[in-house]
C-alpha cells in the first residue's frame, strides 16, 4: 500500500504540474510579455511572417549567405504569426502584409520599425470564356459586383467600360479568399477608399463577411474556382496570376486611366510621396500610372535592438541584411514576379533603417 | 483452488520490483491521457475567456460573423457542421451497412473478401486533402451539372457536395465495426433459425442484426465523429461563406474549417479567442453526440 500511496503522490503532482502549466501558458498567450531569448550564434538570425514574402525571401537569403556567409532562418507563417512572434521575442525580425494595428503595437510594449521590402499587387482574375478580350473594369464596378449588386456579366454598367465587347447573359459568382490573408486585407482596403457603400456595409480586414460569393483556401483555391467556375471572378496575388498564365482585367485608377496590373505598373504605384515612417497604404494610389490595388510588405523589426541580452554584433547584423535587402536584393524581385521598391520607397527605407539603435546609438552610419 | 493456496511460491525481489514498477507506470499512463483532456478542455476554457465574457449566449445564436466590427456569431457554421455530418451519416449508412452485412455473413473468407475488406480499410487511409482534390476536380463538375438540372443556382461546391466527400471518407469505420460485430453472432442462434425454417434474409433481418446493432450503433458513432472533425477535404469543396445555406445546394462552412482557415491571421484578442471558442464548442458537440451514443448503445445491449 505504501507503493500505492507514492504513486498518488505522483501523479497528484503531475497533475497539479499539467494544469497549472497550461493556465500559466493560457495567461500568457497574448499578453505577449516574452522572456524567451533568441537562441542561437550572432551568424544566424531568425525572422517569421508573411507568406507572400517568402519566395523572394528565400532567394535574397541564399544569396546573402554565400556573399557574408550570414544564415537566415525564415518561417512563412503568416504575418499575424510573424508580429505574435516578434511581439514574444522569440525572433530578429518579422515581416507583414499589413502595418501593425493599435491593438498590435501596443502588445508589443516596445516601438518597431517598419522597413518596406518589396510591393506587390492583388488582380482581378475572371472567367468569361465568351469573351476574348482583356475586360476592362472600373473602381464602382468592382465594388458592385462583390457588394452582390451587380449579378450577371452583361450589366449596362460592365459594357459601358468595355465598347465592342460582345458580353454573356452568364451569372456573376464571386470567389473570395477563406483564410486570412494579406491579400484580403489590400483589397477590401482598396474597395472600402472607392465605396462608401462597401466601407459601412463590410469593411476592410485580413478577414471580412462576405456579402456574396464562394470562399477558397489560399490563392490557389480562388484560382481553382475561377477557372472551374464559368462566370466567376475573384482576386489573385500578380505572382501567382503571372506564374499560372491566368486573365486579368485592366483596372481603372484614381487618375482615370485603365491599368493592365505587371510589375512596372505596380512598382509606379508607390512612386508617390511617402510618409516618413512608410506605413502607408498604396491602394487608390495617386500615381498617374499606378495600379490602384497593391501593397508593400514590411520588414518589421524593434528600433531598439538590445532587449533580451542580444549582442551588438547581431543587431549590426540584422541591420546590414535588411540594408542589403532594399538595394542589391531587389535585383531578384522581378524574376520571381515581385515588385521591385520605387526610388521614392528606397529613400524612405535607407532613413527608417537608419533610425535603429542598439544602446540609444545609431547601428548603420 | 485449496491446492493453490498451500504451494508457496519462491518469487525473487528482483521480480516482486519489476512487477510493481510495471504496474505503476500502466497507471501513470492511463492516468495521463486523463490530465491530457482536461488540460485541453482547460486551456479552451481559458483561452476562450475574452470572447465569452465579451459576447456571452449571443455566440452560440448570433447569424453574423464579422472580423472587421468584433461581432462572433457562430450559428451559421455549427448549422454547416451538423448539416453536413448528419447528411453524410445518412448517405453513407445503407453503404456501410450493406458492406457490414456482405463480408460478416455472406462472404467472411475467401479472396475477394479479403480484397474487398483491404480496399476498405484503404478508403480510411488515404489523407483527406487527396479526398478534397478529388472532390474539387471530379465531384464538383458532375455536382454542378447535376444543379442545372434540378434548376438551382449551379455552384457546383456547398453543402451537398461536402456530405458526399464525407459520405465516403467515413464508410470505412461504420462497416468494418459492424463487419466484427456480425460475424460474432454465436452460429447456435443463426443455426436455431435455420432449423426453424427461416431463409438467409429472415435470419439477418431477425437474428443478425438484433444481435449485433449496438456494435452497428458504435460504428455510426464513430463516423459520426470523423464527420464533425473533418477538415480540409470539407474546407476545399464548401464554399466557405457565412452566410446561412437556404437549400443543401447552397455553399456553406464549418466550424473545423472556419478555425483552419482563420487563425492564422487573427490579429485582434477577442477574434483569436473567438475561434478558440469556436473549438470549445466543437469539442463540447462532440462529447454531447458521444455521451448521447453511449447511452444509446447501453439502452441496445440491456434490452
Amino acid at each position: 500500500m505504501k507503493i500505492f500511496s507514492g504513486i498518488k503522490k505522483i501523479i497528484f503532482s503531475a497533475l497539479v504540474l499539467t494544469l497549472t502549466g497550461s493556465i500559466m501558458q493560457g495567461c500568457n498567450n497574448g499578453s505577449g510579455d516574452g522572456n524567451a531569448e533568441v537562441k542561437g550564434d550572432d551568424n544566424t538570425l531568425l525572422g517569421a511572417g508573411s507568406t507572400f514574402v517568402y519566395p523572394l525571401f528565400s532567394k535574397q537569403f541564399s544569396e546573402y549567405n554565400k556573399l557574408n556567409g550570414l544564415k537566415i532562418n525564415y518561417q512563412s507563417i503568416g504575418s499575424g504569426g510573424g508580429i505574435l512572434q516578434l511581439t514574444n521575442k522569440t525572433v530578429d525580425f518579422g515581416d507583414s502584409d499589413a502595418p501593425l494595428n493599435e491593438e498590435q503595437a501596443k502588445n508589443m510594449g516596445a516601438t518597431a520599425l517598419h522597413i518596406p521590402m518589396a510591393s506587390g499587387a492583388v488582380v482581378i482574375s475572371y472567367n468569361v470564356p465568351e469573351v476574348k478580350d482583356t475586360l476592362k473594369l472600373s473602381p464602382d464596378v468592382l465594388a458592385d459586383i462583390f457588394l452582390g449588386k451587380i449579378t450577371k456579366w452583361n450589366d449596362a454598367k460592365i459594357a459601358a467600360i468595355n465598347n465592342g465587347v460582345q458580353l454573356p447573359a452568364t451569372s456573376i459568382v464571386v470567389a473570395h479568399r477563406s483564410d486570412g490573408s494579406g491579400t484580403t486585407n489590400i483589397f477590401t482596403d482598396y474597395l472600402s477608399k472607392v465605396s462608401e457603400e462597401w466601407k459601412s456595409k463590410v469593411g476592410k480586414g485580413s478577414s471580412v463577411n462576405w456579402p456574396v460569393g464562394l470562399g477558397g483556401k489560399g490563392n490557389e483555391g480562388v484560382a481553382g474556382l475561377v477557372k472551374q467556375t464559368p462566370g466567376a471572378i475573384g482576386y489573385i496575388e500578380l505572382a501567382y496570376a503571372m506564374q499560372n498564365k491566368m486573365s486579368f482585367a485592366k483596372l481603372q485608377n484614381k487618375a482615370g486611366h485603365f491599368i493592365t496590373p505587371n510589375l512596372a505598373s505596380t512598382s509606379a504605384a508607390s512612386n508617390i510621396e511617402l510618409p516618413a515612417d512608410s506605413k502607408v497604404s498604396l491602394t487608390n494610389t495617386d500615381a498617374v500610372d499606378g495600379y490602384p490595388i497593391s501593397g508593400f510588405t514590411w520588414a518589421l523589426i524593434y528600433t531598439e535592438q538590445n532587449y533580451n541580452k542580444r549582442s551588438e554584433a547581431r543587431a549590426k547584423n540584422l541591420a546590414k541584411l535588411l540594408w542589403w535587402n532594399i538595394h542589391e536584393g531587389q535585383q531578384y524581385c522581378s524574376d520571381l514576379h515581385y515588385a521591385p521598391l520605387s526610388p521614392a520607397a528606397i529613400e524612405v527605407a535607407e532613413a527608417i533603417l537608419k533610425t535603429a539603435t542598439y544602446n540609444g546609438k545609431i547601428i548603420l552610419e | 483452488m485449496e491446492v493453490w493456496k498451500n504451494i508457496k511460491i519462491k518469487r525473487s525481489f528482483r521480480q516482486i520490483r519489476m512487477e510493481k514498477i510495471f504496474r505503476s507506470s500502466l497507471v501513470l499512463i492511463a492516468i495521463s491521457i486523463l490530465v491530457l483532456v482536461l488540460a485541453f478542455m482547460l486551456t479552451l476554457i481559458i483561452q476562450s475567456m475574452p470572447s465569452i465574457k465579451a459576447l456571452g449566449f449571443g455566440f452560440l445564436y448570433g447569424k453574423t460573423w464579422d472580423p472587421v466590427v468584433n461581432i462572433y456569431g457562430t450559428y451559421p457554421f455549427l448549422l454547416g457542421t451538423l448539416l453536413t455530418s448528419f447528411l453524410a451519416l445518412l448517405i453513407s449508412i445503407p453503404f456501410s451497412f450493406s458492406i457490414a452485412i456482405f463480408l460478416g455473413e455472406y462472404h467472411p473468407r475467401g479472396w475477394f473478401s479479403e480484397f474487398l475488406k483491404n480496399a476498405i480499410e484503404l478508403i480510411a487511409a488515404v489523407p483527406s486533402v487527396i479526398y478534397g482534390f478529388w472532390g474539387l476536380f471530379v465531384l464538383v463538375p458532375l455536382v454542378r451539372s447535376l444543379e442545372i438540372k434540378l434548376g438551382v443556382t449551379p455552384y457546383g461546391i456547398g453543402i451537398f457536395t461536402s456530405s458526399l466527400i464525407l459520405a465516403i471518407m467515413i464508410i470505412p469505420y461504420a462497416a468494418s465495426l459492424g463487419r466484427e460485430m456480425i460475424r460474432m453472432v454465436p452460429a447456435s442462434l443463426k443455426e436455431a433459425a435455420y432449423s426453424l425454417g427461416a431463409t438467409r434474409y429472415e435470419v439477418i433481418r431477425m437474428v443478425v442484426i438484433p444481435y449485433a446493432k449496438s456494435g452497428l450503433f458504435a460504428g455510426v458513432l464513430l463516423s459520426l465523429g470523423r464527420a464533425l472533425g473533418e477538415t480540409m477535404a470539407v474546407t476545399m469543396v464548401i464554399g466557405n461563406t457565412s452566410i446561412i445555406p437556404k437549400s443543401i445546394f447552397d455553399p456553406g462552412n464549418t466550424m473545423a474549417s472556419v478555425i483552419a482557415n482563420e487563425f492564422t491571421e487573427a490579429a485582434s484578442t477577442l477574434y483569436l479567442s473567438s475561434l478558440i471558442e469556436l473549438g470549445l464548442i466543437l469539442f463540447l458537440v462532440t462529447v454531447v453526440i458521444n455521451i448521447i451514443g453511449k447511452k444509446v448503445i447501453k439502452r441496445f445491449t440491456t434490452e
